[in-house]
């Protein structure tokens, strides 16, 4: 499976962004997107994630026929937001998203286990702390199965010890045949194929 | 879908969801009613189906706003709209608009039959009253849906949202209101206006998820 970006132009409200993105993922290969505030890593992430039109170029998903028919099918797209609702415990948010994304992949015990979180999975969401919440999230990354991870800012609030299990875990994705596009200003200790630069 | 369903109902239950919101609205409403029409008994029972219809259809607008505006701000909207390239995304607008109207339009008709009593309206206009609100209001989640789906990068979105909708729910609304009047009084028929109030409600159940999901696909931002 490829991972394919073709001269991508980004466009926001009129004004570009960035002009000609190209690269290629094949899998078990990571890209690490830095750059400065402002120079549009998360709108390549979230044009690569189909969430907004390129303003030119393509992304296109090679060889994940027919489980993977695109980009936009094949990807777990973790942003700013965590997407999980204060009022529902912890279990209940995961099996919510684990039953509609489909893909079951890591059951939820384990998937809290991985992100060191096993004790709390009755506990309402609103209750925790931010870098809690954003470990939840990322488990949410673990309980169905996507190829392709689009993360934006994904250790944003997490402790170090956090940082260290989560770039275990992004090792693991990519042994497993994975693809990770990952914004981030920290290199989070992995091993990354490829680097893009924004801005530059 | 059916977890979406779930998750959906629970959140419109449990705290910071407003379902019984919209009941005490149309309580607050139907109970003015009377102090400001008087004491005829006559008069108020023959406005009595219209202002249950028109208490329910405004208390079911008030939380409608939220319906796409809560998983926009948690950021859950962008996964509802990628995990929708796989299976319909008006499906999963379908299934949001079914819980929103089981959460929090469903209380309104189990409590219309009560309110009904106060209009002093007979049991069978009751009866009609009720039957009609079952059917009818779902229309109005389903319209209400396309509404919140055109607004939901609005802050304040709310009373766009009613403006909105209001001009397309009124034909359900005049539809709704004369079936009632069609089972308590003769000669007007009852079965010809239900079944097209109903008629418009499963074109809606297609239309509105469709346009709602088509909406949503281009605010993204």
């Amino acid at each position: 499976m490829r991972l394919v970006a073709n001269e991508l132009d980004g466009e926001r409200g009129g004004e570009t962004i960035f002009s000609g993105v190209s690269f290629v993922l094949t899998a078990g290969e990571g890209l690490l997107v830095t750059g400065a505030n402002g120079s549009g890593k998360s709108t390549l992430l979230r044009i690569v994630a189909g969430l907004l039109p390129a303003a030119g170029g393509a992304v296109t998903l090679e060889g994940g026929e027919p489980d993977w028919p695109d980009v936009m099918a094949a990807s777990h797209y973790l942003g700013h937001q965590n997407a999980l609702k204060p009022a529902l415990s912890v279990t209940e948010n995961l099996a919510a998203w684990r039953d509609y994304l489909g893909e079951p992949h890591v059951p939820i015990p384990e998937a809290l286990e991985m992100v060191g979180l096993d004790e709390i999975g009755h506990l309402p969401l609103g209750y925790l702390s931010t870098g809690q919440k954003r470990r939840i999230a990322i488990a949410r990354l673990l309980v169905s199965y996507r190829p392709v991870w689009l993360l934006d800012e994904p250790t944003a609030g997490l402790d170090r010890a956090s940082e260290t299990q989560f770039a275990a875990l992004m090792a693991a994705h990519l042994e497993d045949g994975g693809m990770i596009l990952a914004a981030t200003h920290l290199p989070l200790g992995l091993d990354w194929t490829h680097e893009l630069r924004m801005g530059a | 879908m059916l977890a979406l369903y779930i998750r959906d109902v629970r959140l419109g239950i449990r705290s910071g969801g407003g379902a019984l919101v919209g009941v005490l609205f149309f309580l607050a409403v139907v109970a003015v009613i009377p102090f400001g029409v008087g004491p005829d008994l006559n008069l108020l029972a023959r406005i009595g189906p219209a202002i249950l219809w028109i208490g329910a259809l405004l208390a079911s607008l008030l939380g409608l706003d939220r319906l796409f505006q809560a998983d926009r701000d948690d950021g859950s909207l962008d996964i509802l709209i990628m995990a929708g390239e796989r299976r319909m995304l008006a499906l999963a607008v379908f299934v949001k608009c079914l819980a929103h109207w089981t959460a929090s339009v469903l209380p309104l008709v189990v409590a219309a039959p009560m309110l009904g009593l106060f209009m002093n309206m007979e049991p069978i206009g009751i009866g009609a009253a009720t039957l009609t609100l079952l059917f009818g209001t779902p229309a109005i989640a389903f319209i209400g849906a396309a509404g919140a789906a055109v607004a939901v990068s609005l802050p304040r979105g709310g009373l766009l949202v009613s403006v909105l909708v209001l001009p397309l729910v009124i034909p359900v609304l005049i539809f709704g209101v004369s079936a009632s009047y069609g089972a308590v009084t003769e000669p007007d028929p009852f079965l010809p206006p239900f079944l097209l109030m109903l008629a418009m409600t499963l074109f809606f159940a297609v239309l509105g998820p469709v346009a709602a999901a088509a909406a949503l696909r281009w605010s993204a931002d």
